[in-house]
């Protein structure tokens, strides 16, 4: 409609005059901040041409002179070679300015830093030069509000690598200050002021010492990022105190290689506990988790690494990790809701323990037989749902879905900004034309009333059930939900309550930067249902197409793993992963507690490293007075008692295997040994001790196994970049 | 002479430190730069603050000022850049609250009276995402070519021309519903 589009051209041209006084503040500002500048630029810099200056000084006297006003029409003739000059020898306009610097006492202050570059730990030497400059050459003037913008600076150099490509582009890096950073924290702050005329330069600085500085590193997925290329460092605008307010680096600087810049934002959160640490089995021998077959942790870890920035430890969930993939398990038999397989084999990275390996595969029913289904999409149409990779992408993995939906199916749309609104009513999903229209016609914008959205979503499910139907909620959001009820406990009771009626929850998440996973886990946790991060099509297909069934039809709820140890043969043990869902010994038994449910054909693995008693590995001391052995079961390492509920079932089932400790390990197993190990990397593990990328890597390609859909290969390449990236 | 000279020209001058090329400079463009940031915002008195705040950082980006582009693109970018330094720094919980989004509150608590066609304006720049308005603002406010507000915004054409499309659609959108 061009016409809403002139409209809108009409009035966007219509701007408000800006005021006279305004206009007449921001010119002065402009004018005093212009003449700071002058003389005063790049004092920093004044080390590096030193052979040279002081021919050239009388050159630029001459074209200071020139440049005033008389003489303009000449001076901007000459300009382009100006630029070049400057280029060059950024600095001298020190020594030229109008402060009457005395030259010779800064030239050998500046000159005995230079030298200092390799050697880095002499303080001394770094405080002298810093103390002194200021003093001597009588620098033009350096408000205090310069020191605040350098720790300014500093602050944000240190979470953000912008900075370190703003640094390579500078002609002239200053590399004794990045040395010394780390060490002399106070030292280093002070050069930075000392150093600074031009405050642009600590943001030079700052991007110095984030480069060499190691501890950055692990800030990195903290850091801002932009989309747009732009390099710039920025003080806050509360320096403006008689300085410049707002002070970037220039953004036409240098081509930033595009892989460093992740888009993140530092608002997204995360569900995290610390690993499980390894526990004495005289002690506590009963390891009671629920199961989790969410895989979001892995598509969060995969988009992360491919912004070329290594996850922090609290995105990793090892769990997820090893469960985002397929494994060729043993098929459950006509009668079991599902079949576990056990195996034993030695620890990749620890000679003296050994990997016990439980994994559980749900049965397939066959897929003709399903019931209806009825799904209720609740999307966050958002303002921040705009960017590409995620309403659009939403739209498009949501009609990949539409595709593999039955004529019977019934779909409803629900749409949540700032209000809540049926998008669709209950439509059959042979209506796909209306469907799809109705999702084309989805717009972001507005803010996000999550908690009126999933009231009207779990109202609209109501009224489409039926007998014998299987009603679920599609919830797809970037993870915003700031409007409205935003507690997220209050969220998290009420979709625990509506799961008693049936109405189950899976939880899919858009785009980053504004993830809160937390809320993610903890919604599809209470609502029965998975979570899982969608950052493109191929993942939408898995996520929607192939693990359709699993995903949307439980075969079991509630279900909980239990490992008895035997201390006779398992002196330690340590689960690997399931942190967020551990539950209480007493709990096993308590049907009430709820747990993770099982989809139909999906599998879920737990793998635990245990330690044999007499090992050299063994971390605890054995205990003088220790437990009785138990008796009968010679040889057994431990116990596996598995819980479940049939859906909709009040009562558990309970089923026990022995682990004998004879089980034997096969690709599939080993598989999910080398994803835990890159998950262990990845948070810095205490326990993988030697083993690294180049072990893990091979471990894993050597059993890729049957991958027809790719997902390992694309695991061990994550595993390649992630070793490049953790190298540096 | 000054009047006449070309801005880039005197944007050359004022990094060499030429006060009065730089004050024509400033007084040439200062509307531009206010307009542009009402545009980006939707406030008067963000813009205000915003146009002063980039009048003050000005000589110092001076300095980076290569004559590589024209002088109007490579302010645009400023700017641009600022008003997104600004939506940063104001980012809290409530996200969306900031600049047509503050306007949206303030319609909801009838505390803003405004005229009917700003009113209709308002609305749909608080229903457009931020790299949306940003292009609007380029494209319909500036009446900037495709081309060249993806050079602004660091994005190429072809994503300015999807993202234009993007805003006709919630246009229509938006008109559909207030035909209901």
């Amino acid at each position: 409609m061009t016409d809403d589009l002139d409209d809108l051209r009409m009035l966007l041209k219509a701007a408000p005059a800006p005021e006279a006084d305004a206009k007449a503040r921001a010119m002065a500002l402009a004018m005093e901040n212009f003449d700071r500048l002058q003389g005063s630029a790049d004092a920093p810099r004044s080390s590096e041409d030193r052979t040279k200056a002081a021919p050239q000084n009388g050159v630029r006297r001459m074209f200071k002179f020139l440049t005033s006003r008389p003489a303009l029409a000449i001076s901007t003739s000459a300009a382009a070679l100006l630029i070049g000059v400057a280029v060059i020898l950024p600095v001298t306009d020190l020594r030229t300015g109008p402060t009457d610097t005395p030259v010779a006492t800064a030239k050998p202050k500046v000159a005995e830093a230079d030298p200092a570059s390799p050697d880095t730990g002499d303080v001394a030497a770094v405080t002298e030069r810093n103390t002194t400059p200021p003093g001597t050459m009588d620098a033009p003037p350096l408000p205090k509000a310069n020191h605040e913008t350098a720790e300014a600076n500093l602050d944000r150099a240190t979470g953000n690598d912008l900075a370190s490509s703003v640094a390579t582009a500078e002609p002239a890096p200053v590399e004794p200050m990045a040395d010394v950073l780390p060490e002399a924290e106070p030292e280093a702050e002070a050069s930075l002021l000392a150093e600074e005329a031009l405050p642009a330069a600590p943001a030079t600085n700052g991007g110095e010492s984030e480069l060499s500085d190691p501890a950055a590193i692990a800030l990195a997925p903290m850091m801002e990022g932009d989309a747009e290329l732009r390099l710039r460092m920025e003080a806050p605008a509360e320096a403006i105190g008689g300085t410049l307010g707002y002070v970037t680096a220039e953004p036409v600087v240098a081509p930033v290689p595009e892989l460093v810049q992740p888009q993140l934002e530092d608002t997204e959160a995360y569900a995290t506990e610390a690993p499980n640490p390894v526990k004495v089995t005289a002690e506590e021998p009963v390891s009671t988790f629920s199961i989790d077959v969410d895989t979001a942790s892995w598509a969060v870890i995969r988009s992360t690494l491919n912004m070329a920035v290594l996850p922090t430890p609290d995105q990793v969930r090892i769990e997820e990790m090893v469960n985002y993939f397929p494994y060729a398990y043993k098929a459950p038999t006509e009668e079991e809701a599902f079949a576990s397989t056990i195996s034993v084999m030695p620890t990749p990275w620890n000679p003296g323990t050994r990997l016990v390996t439980i994994g559980i595969q749900g049965a397939l029913p066959a897929v003709t037989e399903r019931p209806p289904l009825n799904l209720v999409f609740l999307i966050d149409t958002s303002g921040s749902m705009e960017d590409p990779n995620k309403l659009p992408l939403l739209k498009q993995s949501l009609s990949l879905l539409l595709a593999e939906l039955r004529p019977e199916d019934q779909v409803a749309i629900v749409a949540y900004a700032g209000s809540a609104g049926q998008v669709l009513p209950p439509t059959a999903a042979a209506d796909r034309a209306a469907i799809m229209a109705a999702l084309d016609n989805l717009a972001s914008g507005g803010s996000t009333a999550g908690a009126e959205g999933l009231e009207l979503a779990y109202q609209v499910a109501e009224g489409m059930k039926a007998d014998g139907e299987v009603s679920r909620i599609l919830l797809a959001t970037d993870g915003d939900f700031n409007v409205g009820v935003s507690d997220p406990e209050g969220l998290e009771a009420y979709v625990a309550k509506k799961r008693e009626t049936g109405t189950y929850l899976s939880v899919l998440g858009f785009g980053r930067g504004n993830l809160d996973d937390a809320i993610m886990q903890s919604l599809a946790q209470n609502g029965n249902g998975t979570a899982a991060y969608i950052d493109t099509l191929s993942e939408a297909r898995k996520v929607l197409v192939d693990q359709l069934t699993g995903a949307l039809f439980p075969i079991a709820d509630d279900v909980k793993i239990q490992v008895e140890w035997n201390p006779a043969t398992v002196a330690e043990y340590r689960l690997i992963g399931y942190e967020t869902r551990s539950l209480r010994r007493e709990d096993f038994n308590n049907d009430a507690v709820d747990a993770g449910e099982i989809g139909a054909g999906t599998q879920v693995t737990a793998i635990y490293e245990i330690t044999a008693p007499g090992s050299d590995a063994l971390l605890n001391d054995p205990l003088r007075y220790g437990a009785a052995t138990a008796e009968g079961t010679e040889g057994e390492l431990g116990f596996l008692r598995l819980r479940w509920k049939a859906p909709g079932e009040e009562q558990s089932t309970l089923v026990e295997t022995p682990i004998t400790g004879t089980e034997e390990a096969t690709a599939e197993t080993r598989f999910a040994a080398a994803i835990a190990g890159f998950g262990q990397l990845l948070q810095g593990s205490v326990y993988t001790g030697d083993w690294g990328w180049d072990q893990a890597i091979d471990l894993a390609v050597t059993n890729r196994g049957d991958d027809p859909y790719g997902y390992r290969i694309e695991a061990v390449n994550l595993m390649r970049l992630a070793q490049s990236l953790s190298a540096n | 002479m000054l009047m006449d000279t070309p801005d880039e020209m005197l944007a050359t001058a004022a990094a060499q430190g030429d006060r009065a090329a730089f004050a024509t400079l400033v007084g040439r463009h200062y509307d531009r730069i206010h307009g542009l940031a009402w545009r980006l915002t939707g406030s008067r008195t963000e813009a205000e603050d915003l146009a002063q705040d980039i009048c003050a950082a000005l000589p110092a980006k001076l300095r980076n000022w290569r004559g590589e582009a024209r002088f109007t693109t490579w302010l645009y970018r400023v700017v641009v850049n600022a008003a997104h330094d600004l939506r940063r720094r104001q980012q809290t919980r409530h996200r969306a609250s900031l600049g047509w989004g503050d306007w949206e509150l303030a319609r909801q608590d009838e505390i803003a009276v405004q005229a009917e066609a700003h009113d209709w304006l308002a609305e749909a720049m608080t229903r457009l995402s931020p790299e949306l308005r940003d292009t609007v603002a380029l494209v319909l406010g500036e009446e900037m070519t495709q081309a060249e507000a993806g050079v602004v915004l660091g994005v190429s054409e072809g994503t300015i021309a999807w993202r234009m499309s993007e805003v006709k659609k919630r246009l229509r959108a938006m008109a559909r519903e207030d035909a209901k």
